[in-house]
């Protein structure tokens, strides 16, 4: 029983991804304007050089303050989780 | 700790690695990479240092209390200077067409000249001081705890 679910979830999960592989865009052809608008306006009004720093830390600039404070997150919840292991095994 | 071969190999080695991390981080705005991927590649060399050495050898120089101080500080530096443009939007790049990183390079592909870019290349900075620090703090701390070491704050 179990393994006729899973058998159905596991055609499920492929029609899904091989449904969305092929609603991909044709290469080449660009779904927007706004990427053609970052590549001709990017070194004016920016000064850089490399488009995708410029997207990534002025354009889009609130996406890479997430990641950020994901970094963040993470790193404090390991400390946190570590040090208080740490001290619970001291303590007792 | 391993043998003798690993650890001079790995002394000799962390110089380049940290050159190069150094690279990608301060080119950010020029060739590809940025913060995230330099500090990854300097983590990648303290990752080193900790096979090659012990994680209490190295405990020595990295302390987690510093290093979390110096991520909270590239944090605070990044939102800072986004904070910095709010008088025309959230993130505007105030420093294009000043004198600091205020070049403006032609439109066009080019060698590109360091001195441009606007905040992105400080931020660049800040981004890379939090990577190298977090994950430095987050490597150090597991392999403190997984070898029964003491993880100080």
């Amino acid at each position: 029983m179990r393994r006729v679910v899973g058998l159905i979830l596991w055609l499920v999960l492929v029609a899904f991804l091989v449904w969305g592989a092929l609603l991909i865009h044709p290469f080449g052809y660009p779904p927007s304007d706004m990427d053609d608008y970052m590549i001709e306006n990017a070194q004016e009004e920016t000064g850089n050089n490399n488009v995708v720093a410029s997207v990534v830390f002025d354009y889009r600039g609130f996406d890479t303050l997430g990641e950020a404070t994901i970094l963040f997150t993470a790193v404090t919840g390991v400390l946190l989780l570590l040090r208080t292991l740490k001290r619970g095994e001291g303590d007792s | 700790m391993l043998s003798k071969i690993v650890r001079t190999v790995a002394n000799q080695l962390i110089v380049f690695i940290l050159i190069f991390g150094l690279y990608v981080i301060a080119h950010g705005h020029l060739t590809p990479g940025g913060g995230f991927q330099g500090g990854a590649v300097i983590v990648s060399g303290v990752v080193m240092l900790l096979v090659a050495f012990s994680s209490k050898e190295l405990k020595k120089s990295l302390r987690e209390r510093v290093l979390t101080i110096l991520e909270s500080t590239g944090a605070l530096i990044f939102a800072a200077l986004a904070f910095a443009g709010i008088g025309t939007a959230f993130f505007y790049n105030l420093l294009v067409d000043t004198p600091i990183f205020g070049r403006i390079p032609p439109t066009g592909p080019g060698p590109g000249d360091f001195w441009t870019g606007g905040v992105v290349p400080l931020m660049n900075f800040a981004v890379g001081l939090k990577v190298v620090a977090g994950l430095s703090a987050v490597v150090l701390a597991m392999a403190l705890f997984s070898s029964g070491e003491e993880v100080e704050e």
